[in-house]
């Protein structure tokens, strides 16, 4: 009888709104609106055991409005996008997608807890965005350096094997129309924050 | 049959055997690739963590280089990763107005665009198997890859997920191209049931523990059922198997000893082409004793680190902007 009572329609508006969040920022139709909470995609998942929700329960989250909860979550970072859950979903549900989307709105709002994965991906698009190509060593090296520097002592054997072999190149390849994709980098981005 | 040929960033360097095999195999197989003019990076599973219309603007590019060619409107990966970017990317500009008028917004400031749909776009075993087919390459084995008992390995972004109104060209659990494919080469195949299970990407960077375990599974399956290699037809596959074998082994202290080659090389060698002609060598962990069971010899590795060029160090640095 109380305002207790009268309050649930406020949530009920946040809650629709992260829900609609994420189908808005998923391509395609994702059917994430489908999902039944059988927990296919869980079952299914090779790395589900390192996962402090499974996907099944993050959808669940998803649609009751748990954004702080969820953005926070390393689930989506665990994801190895294997496509088991979304081949196998009988709702066919876009799983690996909405992985992505949540990777996004994660970064996006600075919410990601106790992960690499971002910061990876970070260094390897910046490669990307400079040079059009992907750079193994530039990458590898950054990236051990920035978390694990003493790491490198642990693969070192393997890093002489890929040299030793010539499977390492030491300088990035530059495509010749950098300033052509720059333009379109940019131009995707400018849309990307609009959206 | 002509197509347009998207290398990807791994076959230029540390899977660049796969690369040098495929070409090896294309002319007695009949296939002329056209490698698509000035490509860029297809973002991996990378970009498209990060912002949505960049890394489908990235992708869509590389369609759009490729649509040019009045030729062909095929389009061939050998790297799962790429084939499913692309594909993906051609996909979705066809299922979503939204993104593909984005897409082609951002391309237009770079004087491009590409309508979803335009391009077929293929992984290299498909077209192997159904545009040369089996009874065409059968026709052109010469050496037999008879006692060499083979796994065979899909892993994952070949077979899924569903796209578009073509689907998949094999099953998405239980595929059997690659199989039907080594027993026509001559090889014993395995029925290996970890064949379309997940090699870890690119977690051993980011969680070591979780890209090991998969790399163990799959690895050690291979063992217990007694395989002499893995065949694969990914270079992100074949580096976290081959490549990362050895730490997987320092990290579990098991060791493991099972080499991992690319199907083009065993289409080569059953042709009877020279293994340093197919980049064999190049492993980390050794294919040589395997291969000796069916008379193959490679030469010893050359040992011998080439100088690093005066503009790569000092190492890393990152690029500076313009």
């Amino acid at each position: 009888m109380s305002s207790a009572t009268i309050s649930p329609p406020k949530e009920e508006k946040s809650t629709r709104s992260f829900l609609e969040e994420v189908i808005a920022a998923t391509p395609g139709e994702s059917h994430l609106i489908d999902c039944i909470q059988c927990g296919t995609c869980g079952g299914s998942c090779p790395s589900g055991r390192d996962m402090d929700h499974t996907p099944r329960a993050l959808f669940a989250m998803i649609s009751v409005g748990m954004k702080e909860q969820v953005l926070k979550s390393n689930t989506p970072w665990y994801c190895v996008s294997c496509y088991y859950c979304t081949v196998r979903c009988p709702q066919s549900v876009h799983i690996t997608d909405i992985m992505y989307t949540l990777k996004r709105l994660a970064v996006k709002e600075n919410a990601y807890e106790k992960t690499k994965a971002p910061d990876f991906s970070k260094t390897f698009i910046e490669w990307v965005e400079n040079y059009g190509r992907a750079f193994e060593l530039g990458l590898m090296s950054m990236h051990l350096l920035k978390h694990n520097p003493f790491g490198v002592f642990k693969i070192a054997g393997m890093g002489i094997g890929m040299v030793t072999k010539g499977r390492m190149a030491f300088t990035p390849t530059r495509i010749k129309g950098m300033d052509n994709l720059k333009a379109i980098l940019n131009k995707a981005k400018e849309l990307e924050a609009v959206a | 049959m002509k197509y347009n040929y998207y290398p990807g960033c791994s076959l230029e360097k540390n899977a660049a055997s796969y690369h040098i095999s495929a070409m090896a195999i294309a002319k007695p197989l009949g296939m002329e690739f056209v490698e698509v003019d000035d490509w860029n990076c297809c973002g991996a599973t990378e970009y498209v963590s990060l912002n949505l219309t960049a890394s489908y603007a990235l992708i869509a590019r590389n369609l759009a280089l490729a649509a040019k060619n009045e030729e062909t409107k095929q389009l061939v990966a050998p790297c799962s990763a790429c084939y499913l970017n692309l594909k993906k990317c051609d996909s979705y500009m066809l299922e979503s107005p939204s993104l593909a008028e984005k897409v082609n917004t951002a391309l237009a400031a770079g004087g491009l665009s590409y309508k979803g749909g335009t391009l077929k776009v293929r992984h290299l075993l498909d077209v192997v198997v159904n545009d040369i087919g089996y009874d065409a390459i059968a026709a052109k084995v010469t050496k037999p890859l008879k006692g060499l008992r083979v796994a065979p390995y899909y892993g994952c972004m070949i077979v899924r997920p569903k796209l578009g109104p073509d689907g998949t060209f094999d099953d998405v659990e239980y595929p059997k191209t690659l199989d039907k494919l080594l027993k026509v080469l001559g090889a014993e195949v395995i029925d290996f049931p970890l064949k379309s299970h997940c090699c870890g990407g690119h977690m051993t960077q980011i969680s070591e523990g979780t890209g090991y375990e998969l790399i163990r599974q799959l690895v050690k399956g291979a063992t217990e059922y007694k395989a002499d290699l893995m065949v694969t037809l990914c270079p992100m596959c074949q580096l976290n198997l081959d490549a990362f074998q050895g730490p997987m082994n320092s990290y579990f202290d098991t060791n493991y000893n099972m080499p991992v080659l690319y199907f083009t090389q065993m289409i080569g060698l059953a042709m009877g082409m020279d293994p340093t002609d197919l980049g064999i060598g190049a492993e980390l962990v050794d294919a040589r004793p395997a291969l000796a069971k069916i008379g193959v010899e490679v030469p010893e590795p050359e040992m011998v680190i080439k100088k690093p060029p005066k503009e790569a160090l000092p190492m890393p640095s990152l690029p500076e902007e313009k």
